[in-house]
């Protein structure tokens, strides 16, 4: 549905892509993460038809955005990173503007416009001023802005920025449930959305596609070892030693400070399970077993593994603009409430 | 077309949604309503006079055309707030990508633009014509000529708007796009001033370029081709770098 292919993008000496290439398929959510200035935007600008490229091409629906802009964009939904809203226009007013801006036929506008609002539960504004909305509200808008022409593609730039977390969990819901109908792209620096939303990610940074797969096989294939966390009642014994002995272990380490005291991670060989030896070994020495679980590769680390795989075999980076940013929002901020 | 309709209307709409309609208009009419009182006085006074004399005094030569040459300066210096916002504003808060990313061409969007600001001018014309309509129930003035000094004043307005939107698209500064245009106009208008002392050749070159000099034949009445001209000209030109303007910064991003 959407094929991205070699695209690059300058701004005069500074390459902002460098040369991605993606297929979308059909009714498929596909995550776009990377950290902030990675060319995210940028893409999905190209896309959308908002600029062009400075080489490679980009096609939706089977129309090249370049060569045939009107009949792409026709197809296209576009939330950018700020919705686009007319502060001194209604909701209603601004919907139904989109709604003709976007070639929806008179005699349906009205219909599209009360089922979007509907949709993106902001019918309670229709008569507000986008000027006078709330940030929750504006980023909704700007959703039922994209889907008001019913859109086979829908270009999402960070639709959850600024929600609260009750309003992240209708809008990924409401994602969710545009899939299917409709093939979306949605960018994000926030790890839990994409696994939560995604069927398939493209990790970029600094410009460049690191890594495309499912979220789940991006996990599996970054864990090399499987690691189960312990936390043992022994009393000054040495845990650590006595654990090691254990067939099959590889390492064993002191689990950080905040698990408490006793607490320890046993990395073990891929593919065997030593849960029962590791639990039948603690408890013959008479310790007690306080708790005992496999550990996840978590997608953020992942995303800090790829992202810093990339800049560590690049040519000698300057000193702090290569080193990648941390995934900008740990998953405990998202979740938390925000201001 | 029906694109461009609907750039249009929410242009207008958007000028009388927020004060500036209101402000612009009032701008514009007190200063044109202070210049009607005092021509219309003149001429009041020299009909008195004219009246022991004998001899025939023109109405529409003497107030209207008058009238008219000075609203043609205020106009000149009301358009910038016109156009200023068109572009500079959409830049600054990002709905240039909604529009930018709709099935509309760029030729649409400045079409839609060009009228959404000339649809505010008609209106603050319209409003002037009342004061006509005063000379037409107690006086008996000629249509014609008004008509062509209308014509004319839109022509001047049109030339204004499509310079403005140009200047409004290099920026994303309203305040910028505002001085840079009003400094723009009053070159254009001023450049007229040198006139016969430039010289002989240089005299009616600069004459040729000012654009309220143009209107003069209107203001008398005249329609003359080669001013309608010289406004169309400017209008595609302006409108013409606008669209090349647009394409410049979307390829720079």
């Amino acid at each position: 549905m959407i094929e991205v292919q070699h695209l690059t993008k300058r701004y005069g000496r500074v390459t902002a892509v460098d040369d991605v290439s993606f297929r979308v398929e059909p009714g498929e959510i596909l995550g776009f993460l990377g950290p902030n200035g990675a060319g995210k935007t940028t893409t999905m600008r190209i896309i959308t038809g908002y600029m062009p490229a400075s080489e490679g091409s980009a096609t939706v629906a089977g129309y090249d955005v370049f060569a045939n802009p009107i009949e792409a964009k026709r197809r296209t939904g576009y939330l950018p990173e700020t919705p686009p809203l007319y502060p001194d226009m209604t909701v209603r007013e601004y919907l139904d503007f989109v709604a003709r801006l976007k070639g929806v036929p008179a005699n349906e506008r009205k219909g599209r416009v009360d089922s979007v609002m509907a949709r993106t539960r902001i019918a309670d504004m229709a008569t507000r001023h986008c000027g006078k909305l709330s940030k929750g509200y504006r980023q909704r808008v700007g959703l039922a802005q994209a889907i008001i022409h019913n859109p086979e593609v829908l270009i999402l730039d960070e639709p959850t920025a600024g929600l609260d977390p009750k309003q992240i969990i209708e809008t990924r819901d409401l994602i969710r449930s545009l899939a299917g109908d409709h093939t979306i792209v949605l960018s994000t620096h926030i790890l839990p959305e994409v696994s939560q939303t995604c069927q398939r990610v493209v990790i970029i940074n600094k410009g460049r596609v690191v890594a495309v797969d499912t979220p789940d096989n991006l996990t599996a294939r970054l864990r090399g070892a499987e690691t189960l966390f312990v936390q043992v009642d022994a009393a000054g014994a040495d845990v650590p030693a006595a654990l090691s002995l254990l067939p099959g272990v590889l390492r064993v380490a002191a689990a950080d400070m905040r698990s408490g005291s006793g607490a320890f991670e046993v990395e073990s060989e891929r593919g065997r399970d030593i849960r029962r030896d590791l639990a039948r070994e603690i408890v013959t020495r008479g310790w007690g077993l306080l708790e005992l679980r496999p550990m996840r590769v978590s997608l953020e680390e992942v995303f800090l593994q790829v992202t810093t795989e990339e800049s560590a075999s690049d040519a000698p980076p300057p000193a702090d603009a290569a080193a990648p940013e941390p995934p900008a929002t740990p998953a405990t901020m998202e979740e938390g409430p925000r201001a | 077309m029906r694109n461009i309709l609907a750039i249009a209307g929410k242009e207008l709409r958007s000028y009388f949604s927020s004060p500036i309609a209101y402000i612009i208009i009032g701008f514009f009419l007190l200063p044109f309503g202070v210049f009607f009182y005092l021509y219309l006085r003149e001429f009041l006074k020299q009909s008195m006079g004219a009246g022991q004399f004998g001899g025939a005094l023109n109405i529409n030569q003497q107030v209207i055309r008058y009238v008219l040459q000075n609203a043609s300066v205020i106009i000149l210096f009301i358009m910038p707030m016109i156009t200023m916002r068109t572009y500079s504003e959409e830049k600054r808060s990002g709905t240039i990508e909604l529009l930018l990313t709709s099935p509309v061409t760029d030729a649409e969007i400045i079409l839609g633009k060009f009228l959404g600001a000339l649809g505010l001018y008609v209106v603050m014309l319209a409003v002037t014509l009342v004061y006509m309509a005063i000379l037409f129930i107690y006086g008996n003035p000629e249509w014609k000529p008004l008509l062509a000094a209308y014509l004319g004043l839109l022509l001047m307005g049109g030339a204004f708007i499509a310079l403005g939107l140009m200047i409004s698209s290099t920026t994303n500064n309203q305040i910028v796009a505002g001085v840079i245009s009003f400094v723009v106009f009053l070159l254009l208008w001023i450049v007229g001033w040198f006139g016969d002392s430039a010289g002989p050749w240089m005299g009616p070159l600069t004459s040729w370029l000012s654009i309220t000099e143009h209107f003069d034949d209107f203001s008398k009445g005249i329609i003359d081709t080669k001013h309608v001209l010289y406004y169309v000209s400017l209008i595609t030109f302006g409108l013409f770098l606008t669209a090349k303007s647009v394409d410049t910064e979307r390829w720079r991003g």
